[in-house]
């Protein structure tokens, strides 16, 4: 399967009323996963979250297809 | 600097109780006469609640300050009176298009699909409205305006508040039964009463000009993340009324307010983003900082507040005015069942349940948008910044993209007054939504569904033919005005044909109705005044339509 470029964050069981509603609630629990902390526990906080969703999309292809894009126009 | 508006100052009358009049008491008295105060007053005083309004000053508000109205509001607006003049005058608009430095990452459209009478949003500086609403409220032979009029003190009893109120033929006291306070985000009235209002305020600054110039530009909302004209900070621009361009300019919480606003430090900016060769004249400008915050409770007895008196949030997404508006609707009907005694006085505590749900949706999403457009430390900007790069080419991450999420009508899925569903329905017509437009035909005229829907009880029923609906159905439909709390049952049909008893028709020739209502023969709803769906069924059955018409006026059978 390819790497998901379309919208796809959402809950179970829960019912949205605006299309942008699962992303703003994803967004605002990274934030709050970084509050108050300095700048190198955010970047470790970060490094953990990749191993950890990497580990859980296991498919290496798809992982690559990510790293690839992840590295453009940095 | 320019002018497109004349001010008008309104005429000072001296009111009865200074003039010799016998004292009276009021059955309501609003203290506020912006935008939210005047549509309260407006609508009570046409649904037969006679209304008195004090208001501090004799004018409209200076300034463009609220601006974007959104569809919800104008199809509020129009049970007023006054959504022509608004959409006329104003500027449509459905697409907001959002920009990082220098390209387009992401675009929104606020009204996908046609078939609704009123655009997503229109743009009209806030003097305009409050203008409208006066000439409205001029036209009500039971709306008592008074300019001039403030509250120095009031006190709240168990049944009513007693006000003292200056003018400049001094003070004199009034009596009244409800206090609706709309008097705004400094609230005198909240602050005599020492309510509390908590939450956040947000260490930012925005510079506000209206520019008055001939552009081009489409009738779009356009945000800029880090222009090049303006680099790491936001921008707004919105184009209003007569030529006049509203410009937001995110400046940081470091920057001078007083220096700011200097037309020698506004001008340049404005040349940064213009250039050089655009005329332009500066008509009003302002520097902003704003807080996130509510009151616990919107009613205190027969205390009632609305607007920003009550709650307020931050300016991205047009929630103020446009919430503030929205309270109003919800709370009128409700009152005046209760001022009539159809109605327990707890039904006014749905308003503040429904309307502190609302508001909650409104400082969360502005919240969510400003701490998306002011990141608050280096990783939340870096992963914003991700965010608006990786929108360039990708659709999942412009969903991510948040330059404001814009009014729309929260869904009161949580209510009280709700009937729960019984049978399956597709769509977002949920008991507690505001309901969707359709285009209708009735005795062959076109109209829009909001139109003809609201200020009072309504049932619509679905039926394939309504020339084969017999008569004691249709006497069964009609016996529901009768009841203390009418309920007009209106038949919706793909075609047309002339129903038994006198029974209207709405003729739902392009079939939105159905589509938007997932409605086939025999699904009925029951409508609230102020067009919220209370409940609906797969087959019309009277105990059920009363049953649910006393839930939602929190009665008992």
């Amino acid at each position: 399967m390819p790497l998901t470029l379309t919208p796809n964050l959402s809950e179970p069981g829960k019912r949205y009323f605006q299309a942008y509603t699962p992303g703003d609630d994803f967004y605002e629990a990274l934030i709050e996963t970084h509050r108050d902390l300095t700048d190198e526990q955010s970047s470790l906080v970060n490094a953990k979250l990749v191993l950890l969703l990497s580990n859980h999309i296991g498919d290496l292809s798809v992982l690559r297809e990510a790293m690839n894009i992840a590295r453009q126009s940095v | 600097m320019l002018s497109t508006y004349q001010y008008s100052s309104y005429e000072y009358v001296r009111p009865p109780e200074q003039s010799g009049a016998e004292k009276k008491r009021y059955p309501v008295v609003i203290v506020g006469a912006g935008p939210v105060g005047l549509a309260a007053a407006i609508e009570l005083a046409q649904s037969g609640v006679p209304v008195v309004v004090l208001d501090d000053d004799n004018t409209v508000s200076v300034g463009s300050r609220g601006v974007c109205y959104a569809k919800r509001t104008l199809e509020v607006l129009d049970r007023l009176g006054v959504g022509d003049p608004c959409v006329d005058k104003g500027v449509s608009w459905n697409v907001g298009r959002t920009f990082f430095r220098e390209q387009e990452v992401y675009n929104f459209n606020l009204r996908p699909q046609d078939d609704h009478k009123r655009p997503g949003m229109i743009n009209l500086q806030q003097y305009y409205l409050e203008e409208y609403e006066i000439t409205r409220a001029k036209e009500l032979p039971n709306l008592d305006l008074r300019f001039k009029n403030k509250v120095v003190s009031v006190s709240p009893d168990g049944n009513g508040a007693t006000l003292q109120v200056e003018t400049p033929d001094g003070i004199y006291s009034l009596e009244t039964d409800w206090l609706i306070v709309a008097d705004g985000a400094r609230s005198g009235i909240r602050r005599m009463m020492n309510l509390e209002i908590d939450g956040k305020i947000f260490m930012d600054r925005f510079l506000i000009a209206d520019v008055v110039m001939k552009a081009d530009f489409p009738t779009e909302r356009w945000f800029w993340f880090d222009p090049p004209f303006h680099p790491g900070q936001s921008v707004l621009l919105h184009r209003q009324a007569d030529n006049v361009f509203r410009i937001d300019f995110q400046l940081g919480w470091q920057a001078d307010p007083e220096e700011e606003k200097k037309p020698e430090n506004v001008i340049p900016r404005i040349k940064a983003m213009l250039g050089d060769d655009r005329e332009f004249e500066l008509e009003w400008v302002s520097v902003y900082t704003f807080q996130c915050r509510r009151m616990n409770n919107f009613t205190h007895g027969h205390v009632l507040f609305v607007g920003d008196a009550a709650h307020q949030v931050s300016p991205f997404g047009a929630r103020g005015a446009n919430s503030g508006i929205q309270d109003t609707d919800n709370l009128c009907w409700k009152l005046k069942l209760v001022i009539e005694g159809k109605a327990p006085s707890s039904l006014l505590d749905t308003y503040s349940e429904e309307r502190v749900f609302a508001a909650d949706e409104n400082l969360l999403n502005s919240t969510r948008s400003t701490d998306f457009i002011t990141p608050k430390s280096k990783m939340s900007l870096t992963i914003r910044n991700a965010a608006l790069t990786l929108a360039r080419d990708h659709a999942f991450a412009r969903a991510l993209v948040n330059s404001g999420r814009l009014s729309v009508p929260a869904v009161l899925t949580e209510s009280r007054l709700n009937t729960p569903d019984t049978s399956e329905f597709a769509g977002d017509m949920v008991p507690g939504a505001a309901m969707d437009d359709a285009p209708m035909q009735e005795d062959g005229e076109n109209f829009w569904l909001l139109e003809r829907v609201g200020n009072q009880f309504m049932a619509l029923v679905r039926v394939n033919d309504p020339s084969q609906v017999d008569a004691a159905t249709a006497r069964v439909y009609k016996s529901l005005v009768d009841a203390a709390i009418p309920i007009e049952v209106v038949l919706v049909s793909p075609q047309a044909g002339s129903a038994p008893e006198g029974l209207r028709v709405f003729v739902d020739e392009k079939h939105r109705f159905t589509e938007r209502f997932d409605a086939q023969a025999g699904t009925t709803y029951l409508i609230r005044p102020d067009q919220h769906v209370a409940a609906r069924w797969r087959a019309f059955d009277a105990t059920a339509v009363k049953a649910a018409l006393a839930r939602a006026t929190s009665n008992t059978l």
